[in-house]
């Protein structure tokens, strides 16, 4: 008689993650962090038409590392999340906390009754009336939120990239100052460096604050 | 909090196909066609049976000129034979680029605005572009081809779309101005167009006053003008009220995109 092969849950999880980490931080890194003038969004993209930063509502935006079919799906669902609620209700009742939970408990799914967990990282971000209000949400390949630090760092190398934030970043940061921080943030010393795709999330603005900047203040 | 389920990962970039996929209680249109065709309000009121319960919005007009396009709407709304509003607004800004004005049943307008905006506004979010002029126009026609069945039963939206083609390869003129039926025909007009209850006169004004080349300020007048026509031999339009400083909502469209012009100058005019 033959007997399944035992495997113990600490193990499964451990290699999906091993996995899900492998495949989300293969790509090159994004940024996002709060500053006076707003929220910047900027990630490593050698391509200019696969965008990995994007806007989902009024004052919303969406960043994405690892593998572009799988985040660029859940970009298009957060659009969709955030118009039917705008529809539904009113467009300021569109906050990225909802979207965030909502992505969490997707990718969460997908990290452990899917057959693949999804090899990605995503932030979402909304910009506030004032810095306090800002709001940066970290959505990890396994599902886990984070919300306490007023920057993300999507894939990479991220140990090195907090440091340099964690230094750099105060707050009332000036857009060239959060620029500078982002540059040495992102900086890629071992692999020929790729060109910036740049966001902005403006604050003070009416209506739909997103703007794609041309290159990092 | 629930996880975002299969529908939301489904192919297609139309918040209207969405809705209706996911959430066809927030589409409104077939309920409200049941709804009404159930509660009998379809017969016995003559060619607008709807005009009887809700309120109807009436004249818009629109036409181009040397650097753009003019829009202009008359600002009240009628049920039957009273005024409901003095101060509805008909003409809309549907993107930077383009304004949407309705005649029709004003609750069904309203809601027809809000959901063409968002239709070209998640297109652009999705595909990282907007949708030409001539895409958002089709566009409008497939949702009034979609509420036929609401207006075969008297509440009707009639729209005019202008807008400004910012197409690279574009020859024409840039501005640009489409008329519709309730069918979701769809038919550019080379000058000036009309729509609503007073739109006959409204087109006999703008026949006289219409000059192909003529300045932005010409064009905002030749609009007022064809308003007051139409408000003086149709009931359900309103023209210039200067005693409660109630002027239509006139819009502009131009290389630098959609933007109302003040009460303010419209008084100087």
């Amino acid at each position: 008689m033959t007997y399944p092969l035992y495997v113990p849950q600490e193990q499964i999880i451990k290699d999906r993650a091993d996995f899900a980490r492998r495949g989300a931080h293969r790509g090159r890194p994004a940024v996002v962090v709060s500053a006076a003038d707003g929220v910047l969004l900027a990630a490593r993209n050698a391509s200019r038409a696969l965008h990995k930063l994007s806007e989902i509502y009024d004052k919303v935006a969406f960043a994405g590392v690892g593998k572009w079919s799988e985040f660029e799906a859940l970009r298009v669902a957060g659009i969709r999340y955030a118009d039917l609620r705008g529809y539904a209700y009113d467009r300021v009742d569109v906050s990225a906390r909802g979207l965030a939970g909502a992505y969490a408990q997707t990718v969460a799914a997908a990290f452990t009754g899917d057959p693949k967990p999804l090899e990605v990282e995503v932030a979402v971000c909304q910009v506030g009336s004032d810095q306090v209000s800002d709001a940066v949400f970290h959505i990890s390949f396994d599902g886990t939120v984070s919300d306490e630090l007023p920057w993300a760092v999507l894939g990479g190398a991220p140990v090195e990239a907090h440091q340099v934030l964690a230094e750099g970043w105060r707050s009332g940061l000036s857009l060239a100052e959060a620029g500078q921080l982002v540059r040495r943030a992102l900086a890629e010393p071992i692999r020929a460096e790729a060109a910036f795709e740049v966001a902005l999330l403006r604050r003070h603005q009416l209506g739909r604050a997103f703007q794609r900047l041309p290159e990092l203040p | 909090m629930s996880a975002l389920t299969p529908g939301y990962f489904s192919p297609g970039n139309s918040f209207i196909d969405f809705l209706r996929r996911e959430a066809p209680e927030q589409l409104g249109f077939d309920s409200a066609a049941s709804h009404i065709s159930s509660t009998g309000l379809t017969g016995g009121a003559g060619a607008v049976p709807g005009g009887q319960v809700a309120p109807q919005a009436t004249t818009i007009v629109a036409l181009t000129y040397r650097d753009g396009v003019i829009m202009a709407g008359d600002r009240r709304a009628t049920i039957g034979q009273q005024i409901a509003s003095r101060e509805i607004e008909k003409v809309f800004p549907a993107d930077a680029y383009t304004a949407v004005g309705l005649a029709g049943v004003a609750g069904l307008a309203i809601q027809l605005v809000r959901l063409y905006q968002l239709e070209l506004e998640h297109y652009e979010k999705i595909e990282g572009a907007p949708l030409s002029l001539q895409g958002k126009a089709n566009r409008l026609a497939a949702i009034l081809r979609s509420q036929l069945d609401l207006a075969l039963r008297g509440l009707a939206v009639v729209p005019l779309l202008a807008g400004w083609d910012t197409s690279p390869d574009r020859t024409g003129p840039r501005g640009r101005v489409f008329s519709y039926d309730v069918t979701g025909g769809s038919y550019e007009e080379r000058h000036f167009t009309a729509t609503g209850s007073g739109a006959v006169f409204a087109k006999g004004s703008l026949k006289k006053l219409y000059r192909p080349a003529g300045s932005a300020r010409g064009a905002i007048r030749a609009a007022l003008t064809a308003l007051n026509d139409a408000a003086d031999d149709d009931t359900g339009t309103g023209g210039v009220d200067r005693e409660r400083a109630i002027y239509p909502v006139v819009a502009k469209i131009d290389a630098r995109g959609y933007s109302r012009i003040a009460d303010a100058e419209l008084a100087k005019l």
